[in-house]
């Protein structure tokens, strides 16, 4: 008897639609885009800081306004996005074992969020903000 | 004991005749506290001797009986029919060719696990007066729960890496290549490294996570490529920022 194994076609487009938990995973990997476009503005920043003050300042006032909190504000919602669904996998990548059992997860994602707040506490001082 | 009408709507496929595959609906009588399988048994019994599906300890444990229930990767004698309303749609497992019925060829996945060398590769060879290879509780948990893989695939079947991608040797392939690396005893891993460290190897998981969703032993198969990542990149640092050092 010969076999004819069917293969099933996969869509390469809409595969994520199948399942919510493949949108989630989607919606974590959506926000490199955003994140990139804002590392992008930062380059522009400090090529523009390099240039002097007039020339950091003119960039400033281009990017104040509605449009750009609005943009902004959209860009720091994925940013955040981003860094919660990370922080709660990392237990996965980072497991502690401590003797015959392991540290609950959710001491090594209470961490992330402490170095996150801590170092962005510094960022505010340094920035003269605190 | 309370028994209902249950209608299943199976994915037949007989490579004779079929062009592709399709589906035929039955309605069974089940009891209350019967499995998918139960149901599936029930008609090859006394419905349809024709239908085709893999099973065998009917207890969780032999990994044989993953398909696609309304679409989730399930062990059939692990879905109770009594969490289930309305038709119950049974496909087979998702990502692999289609055999016949619900019998899908899972040559791939057996080719990728040789591939790891999923064995204990020891170090050094003692003689065997000098003893069993010894173990503390703490070494033997640092592994424990990888190796309740029961090769069952239903994490092949949630990964869509491995569906767009089925070069990539996926998520139980790896997460026993790791449970080997992790093991006191084992001296293997820079063998398993030639091929898991790969783009086609761990570096293909994009970590979706789906793998230790369907897990139906609590594995973590995702927890285990996440961990395989930061092994290699910390290979890779050794390597190029500490010339000479050992890995």
């Amino acid at each position: 008897m010969s076999r004819r194994p069917f293969v099933r076609p996969v869509s390469r487009t809409h595969w994520y639609f199948k399942h919510p938990r493949y949108l989630r995973y989607m919606s974590r990997e959506v926000t490199c885009v955003f994140i990139g476009a804002f590392a992008l503005l930062l380059l522009c920043a400090v090529e523009r800081l390099s240039e002097g003050q007039a020339a950091y300042e003119s960039f400033l006032a281009a990017i104040t306004g509605p449009w750009s909190t609005l943009g902004l504000s959209v860009v720091w919602i994925f940013a955040v996005h981003n860094a919660i669904s990370w922080f709660n996998v990392t237990p996965k990548a980072l497991p502690v074992q401590i003797g015959e059992g392991f540290l609950p997860g959710r001491f090594i994602v209470a961490a992330h969020y402490a170095a996150w707040i801590l170092i962005s506490l510094a960022v505010l001082f340094f920035a003269g903000v605190l | 004991m309370n028994e209902r009408m249950i209608h299943l709507e199976v994915l037949r496929y007989d490579p004779q005749v079929d062009g592709e595959p399709h589906f035929q609906r039955y309605e069974v009588p089940c009891k209350e506290e019967w499995v998918v399988l139960d149901a599936l048994n029930a008609i090859k019994e006394s419905i349809d001797p024709t239908l085709n599906y893999r099973w065998s300890c009917h207890m969780a444990v032999c990994g044989s009986c993953g398909m696609m229930i309304n679409g989730e990767p399930r062990l059939s004698c692990h879905a109770f029919l009594r969490d289930f309303e309305g038709v119950i749609r049974v496909e087979p497992l998702a990502n692999f060719p289609i055999e016949r019925d619900l019998v899908t060829v899972a040559d791939d996945f057996i080719d990728k696990l040789k591939r790891v060398k999923p064995y204990l590769i020891p170090g050094e060879n003692k003689p065997i007066a000098d003893g069993e290879y010894r173990q503390t509780p703490a070494q033997l948990m640092k592994y424990r729960h990888f190796s309740m893989c029961i090769n069952c695939m239903l994490c092949y079947a949630a990964c869509p890496q491995y569906a767009l991608q089925p070069l990539f040797l996926g998520p139980a392939a790896i997460t026993l290549a790791h449970r080997y690396n992790l093991d006191s005893r084992d001296g293997g891993r820079e063998e398993r490294q030639q091929v898991i460290a790969t783009n086609e190897g761990v570096w293909e998981c994009s970590f979706v996570g789906a793998c230790s969703e369907v897990c139906p032993k609590a594995v973590d198969p995702a927890g285990a490529l996440q961990q395989v990542k930061v092994a290699s990149t910390l290979d890779w640092f050794r390597e190029h920022l500490l010339p000479g050092a050992a890995k």
